[in-house]
């Protein structure tokens, strides 16, 4: 291990810029594709694990949509999916709850936190810095392999005799801590949950120390911590936010875990009686749990957002041909957001019988958060003013993030004060607002950012017109789905009910109603996508090495694909700021952050 | 004059053989068959009061029940004096085969107006039963057989129109409680025996058929009260009688 | 392409703001004292929300459909005044006005949690379990009596684990499973959870609480319309969750008075 680290030091402190070598080029197949030293194809690694995940993750959704609006039809061949969840193929109120919190759970960690952040991090963070690879490969290998272990273990609590667990994403306790005696799904289904969710934090503690090392110690010459691109320090950003989040998560996850299986109530309090029988536990705290919870659950929503913003800032300047209106503000507004994350967890709490006061005092730091927020999306609007907007499938997707964004974060000023919160912890306003701020936003910043680098990644264009159509119908589509949202929570619908037989909720029906048609609509428009995917893998235009005249390193490698060692015979030498756009360079309006060119400005010309 | 002597003989002994042969299996045919315990449980005592259940929660269960409301079925008594959905089973002195006989009925247990039909219902060891649901509310069964038993609780729903759920139970088990947590009063009990059982009507009367020719000990089991033993003799064919009384409290 | 994307983003937000607008889907009208405060900040924040989302979606509009494509010859501008008017304009636009809508706010929440019940106000306990709640009423000596967690027995409709065989105050204690107040009256609301996290929602009332299992919480809140209204649950608690109701009525002092009579007779 330290003789890798001196050899990167010594590379990174060579004047003459050879390239010392990380780890040799792979010859078999087992070593190039499968137990892969090398960041790109682990980062592709992590893209496939996503976008199975998601594949998954979306079908559960339509399953729960459809559920939702036709609560007790059939729906055909629904039995093959559980011994009991489904007789008749009539989904039961428990199986409803396991393919919510499966659902969740899935796109969370396996989707969200997986494709913004491992996925391209780990393909283009080291290229962007002007890196042969991270510094600990192995560490780097391992991260994902653990990652897709916790995947099979979340997967395995489909086939346990129970099924999974029910209690949602957030499994509070005394529910999740109980055993069978909580209910179907809440004995093995919360172990392998928990178990699964422990694993992957061992992943992304890996992943972090990896991306934290490489932005700090691997870059080139001349490569200043201000001449990072935005994706860069969104990255590295994120995983100091994964460091911290994801060492709390874990240890709760083996609380919660002993809980079950060493006769430990951490998490149970005494007096707990169940199906007329006393339970064995006592001096358990439940909101112990939740603190530990959402201690990890704040930071990681913008975990899963931060990267978009990144992704979507470097998508969009290259489009916009023109830097955005102070890259340092954006830089400090996503620290600030990641510092402040910290701070706001309790707003989850705000009704959970913690001290009133201290509902005050976490409110503030989350109106507080308000501002960087708003702060990074007044720069981009107004960064797009005088710009000279591109419109291809990439800047649609990172414009619909920002209006995506700002829909989802304006709820946010509602649910961050505990007052209004009275009316709407726990209905679907909170749904609407954490699907379209993170969910779909994050989406898009994903979309953005594989229309954007899959060139790069595959040597070949993904097609235009199916990407438009893509667009198109997940713009539109994902508004009339989530919009609605806000509407049923403002009347009251509560959320994770499977079906709505409480009175005053049954006018609010045909909403639902619509709100699955769209759905499965939008997910229909989503096989464009990995229809596009696939053909364009094997047969899209063939790319040049820089289709989209772009400043940063990716864009520089001697060949596209990439080479092994991301830049051949010698590292790059970095001489400008990452976005010298509308200006007079040799190729155009742009200059590469690796061209020895001097910057002037067309009036300087 | 000797063939006519054979052939006699052979006649004569081929009827002797067949007359033996008849009683024999007629007699275990009689006695596999036909034994019978008759009885009637009785309460001594004023019956308890059996409180009203409230269903608000659910206005579909308060429907069901507009014209006679609902009540606890923890003791019901006819207006002789019998009490309803008492179990009797022979604890004692069952022949192994008998013993391990399962019948081919498979009783059903029924979810019906938010509450249990029967209240009480008492099958064999291995014996298969069907958990229907005539409800238009969704409930969850919920068997909650005691540790150490051998028989394997479970929890499972059953939306509106779901079909039944066919299942046994593999070891005897005086008596397992079934509740539903979605209504949380509905309460029943699934009595799981080896042998011969019967459950009292709402005059308190029981027959147990099906009883081998011997000596028993005839036990009744109240939920309330417990349980009651009588000791009995069947003679083959014939129908023994066995009363119990059960004190109030 | 970019016209029309603009035009999708500025009909989206008209129509997005519409059912706000008109309340087509809006909370139902308020029963209870302190209700006002909350509702007025939901309106306050309503107003800022609604300018804030109208705002930038129209801006993003306008600015992709004026600043879309090369338009050769033109240079790529800044915004008059750079990154400093935008910063200032995050920091005082809407750090003020959030900031204010929380000061603002404290008003309301402190009205729920800051005063305690009156001393007048009408005892209730409410106890969530698996999968509804029960209600317990002090009887005539005023008194809860103490609970058994060991006795609960649903089987026999014991679901508090009374012991009103040997316990006075528990002997005249009024369960029931339904919740009756009288109107204009000061309740407060004792909450007990008998296993699992469980919530009181009672949307006409601008209540909400969750039921901590080992924690004993109360609200208290005074229901100003007599009606009929629903309770449910909104802490996701197993499979039964979605039908974990009670309705509370709300009754004049004599039908109050005449339910609970009737109620104690039922024991």
């Amino acid at each position: 291990m330290n003789e890798n680290i001196s050899r990167e030091v010594r590379a990174m402190h060579d004047m003459s810029g050879h390239a010392a070598a990380v780890h040799h080029a792979p010859t078999s197949f087992i070593r190039k594709h499968v137990f892969s030293l090398d960041h790109k194809v682990i980062g592709k690694q992590y893209y496939g694990l996503a976008l199975a995940a998601v594949i998954i993750g979306m079908v559960l959704s339509w399953l729960m949509r459809i559920h939702l609006a036709w609560t007790n039809a059939a729906i055909p061949g629904l039995h093959l999916m559980s011994t009991s969840g489904a007789p008749g193929d009539v989904m039961t109120p428990e199986f409803y709850l396991q393919l919510m919190t499966m659902h969740a759970t899935i796109m969370v960690f396996f989707v969200l936190t997986t494709a913004p952040f491992a996925a391209f991090g780990n393909y283009f963070l080291p290229i962007q810095v002007g890196a042969e690879d991270m510094p600990f490969p192995h560490f780097n290998m391992m991260s994902f392999w653990v990652t897709f272990v916790g995947f099979l273990v979340l997967m395995a609590s489909f086939f346990v005799s129970e099924g999974p667990t029910l209690g949602g994403w957030t499994q509070y306790a005394p529910l999740s801590a109980l055993g069978s005696a909580g209910g179907p799904g809440e004995g093995m289904g919360v172990v392998l949950w928990a178990a699964s969710i422990a694993i992957f934090c061992v992943g992304q503690l890996l992943g972090s120390l990896n991306f934290i090392t490489t932005t700090l110690d691997m870059r080139t010459r001349g490569m200043s911590l201000w001449r990072l691109p935005l994706s860069a320090w969104s990255w590295f950003i994120t995983s100091c936010m994964g460091l911290t989040a994801f060492a709390v998560l874990m240890p709760a996850c083996i609380l919660l875990i002993l809980d079950h299986v060493a006769g430990t109530s951490f998490f149970v309090p005494s007096n707990v009686v169940i199906n007329d029988q006393l339970q064995p536990h006592s001096g358990g705290s439940t909101l112990l749990w939740q603190h530990l919870f959402w201690f990890f659950g704040h930071p990681e929503v913008y975990i899963a957002i931060v990267p978009g913003m990144g992704i979507v800032s470097h998508v969009l300047i290259t489009n916009m041909r023109k830097p955005m209106l102070s890259h340092r503000v954006l830089v400090y507004s996503m620290g600030a957001l990641a510092v402040l994350s910290y701070m706001v967890y309790g707003h989850h709490m705000f009704l959970s019988g913690m001290n009133p006061v201290s509902s005050l005092v976490f409110s503030f730091p989350t109106l507080v958060i308000t501002i960087p927020s708003t702060m990074v999306v007044l720069i981009w609007l107004g960064s797009l003013y005088g710009a000279k907007i591109r419109i291809n499938t990439a800047s649609l997707f990172a414009l619909g993030f920002i209006s995506m964004f700002i829909s989802g974060g304006v709820s946010g000023f509602f649910l961050a004060q505990p007052s209004i919160d009275i009316m709407l912890h726990a209905t679907y306003f909170v749904v609407g607002h954490f699907h379209m701020v993170m969910g779909v936003a994050a989406m898009f910043g994903i979309f953005a950012g594989t229309y954007f680098w899959f060139p790069k990644m595959y040597g070949r264009m993904m097609n235009e017109t199916l990407g438009k159509a893509h667009f198109w119908l997940s713009f539109v589509g994902t508004y009339a789905i989530f919009m609605p949202f806000h509407y049923l929570g403002l009347a009251g619908n509560v959320r994770r009910y499977q079906a709505f037989v409480v009175e005053y909720m049954q006018p609010l029906i045909p909403v639902h109603r619509f709100i699955t048609i769209a759905a499965l609509f939008t997910g229909a428009a989503q096989l464009i996508f990995l229809y596009n995917l696939i053909y364009s893998r094997f047969k899209g235009e063939p790319a040049k090495d820089n289709p989209w005249q772009a400043t940063s390193l990716e864009w520089s490698t001697p060949t596209t694909p990439p080479p092994h060692n991301n830049f051949g015979d010698k590292l790059p030498v970095v001489y400008h700021d990452p976005y010298q756009y509308g200006v007079q360079g040799s190729a155009g309006d742009y200059i590469m952050q690796t061209s020895p060119e001097k910057v002037t400005t067309p009036d300087e010309a | 004059m000797k063939t006519w002597y054979k052939r006699t003989c052979a006649i004569l002994s081929a009827l002797v053989v067949s007359a033996v042969l008849v009683a024999v299996v007629g007699e275990q045919v009689k006695a596999a068959g036909e034994g019978s315990i008759t009885g009637t449980v009785k309460l001594n005592g004023t019956a308890p009061h059996m409180k009203g259940i409230d269903m608000s929660k659910d206005p579909y269960c308060v429907a069901q029940h507009k014209d006679s409301p609902a009540k606890l079925e923890n003791v019901v008594v006819g207006s002789g004096g019998g009490i309803q959905n008492v179990v009797l089973y022979l604890s004692e002195g069952l022949p192994a085969n008998a013993a391990s006989a399962v019948p081919s009925q498979e009783p059903t247990f029924d979810q019906k107006g938010c509450l249990y039909a029967p209240h009480v219902m008492a099958v064999d060891v291995d014996q298969k039963f069907k958990v229907s649901t005539s409800d238009q509310t969704t409930h969850n069964i919920h068997p909650l057989p005691a540790t150490g038993s051998g028989n394997i609780g479970w929890n499972k729903s059953q939306p509106p129109g779901a079909p039944p759920i066919e299942t046994t139970w593999k070891n005897p088990e005086i008596a397992i409680p079934v509740k539903c947590n979605i209504h949380p009063w509905m309460h029943g009990w699934h009595v799981v025996v080896k042998g011969p059982y019967a459950i009292t009507d709402e005059n308190g009367n029981f027959t147990i058929k099906n009883v081998p020719a011997g000596s028993y000990t005839v036990t009744a089991w109240q939920e309330e009260y417990g349980t009651q033993t009588a000791k009995v003799t069947v003679a083959g064919g014939q129908a023994a009688k066995a009363d119990f009384t059960f004190k109030a409290k | 392409m970019a016209r029309f994307f603009a035009v999708t983003i500025f009909v989206i937000a008209i129509l997005s703001a519409i059912p706000i607008v008109r309340h087509t889907w809006w909370m139902a009208p308020d029963i209870s004292t302190h209700g006002g405060p909350i509702d007025e900040q939901m309106v306050d924040t309503m107003w800022e929300a609604g300018i804030s989302f109208l705002a930038s979606q129209i801006l993003l509009a306008w600015f992709i459909w004026r600043f879309s494509g090369d338009r050769p010859g033109e240079k790529t501008k800044n915004f008059p005044g750079g990154a400093k008017t935008v910063v200032w304009a995050a920091f005082l636009l809407v750090g003020t006005e959030v900031l204010a809508l929380g000061v603002f706010g404290v008003k309301a929440w402190a009205n729920v949690y800051f005063t305690p019940p009156a001393a007048n106000a009408m005892p209730v306990q409410v106890q969530a379990g698996q999968f509804a709640f029960y209600f317990r009423y002090p009887g005539p000596d005023g008194t809860f009596g103490a609970l058994h967690p060991e006795m609960i027995s649903e089987s026999n409709e014991n679901f508090f684990g009374l012991d009103t065989a040997n316990d006075a105050d528990a002997k005249d204690d009024i369960v029931t499973a339904e919740m009756a107040i009288p109107v204009n009256r000061e309740i407060h609301l004792l909450m007990h959870s008998k296993d699992v996290g469980h919530s009181f929602f009672v949307p006409e009332l601008r209540v909400q609480q969750d039921f901590v299992p080992g924690l004993d919480l109360s609200v208290h809140f005074t229901a100003t319309k007599i009606g009929r209204y629903e309770i449910v649950c909104t802490q996701l608690c197993g499979l039964g969750h979605y039908n974990m109701k009670a309705y509370l009525s709300v009754m004049s002092q004599q039908d109050y008075d005449g339910w609970l009579k009737k109620q104690a007779a039922l024991q």
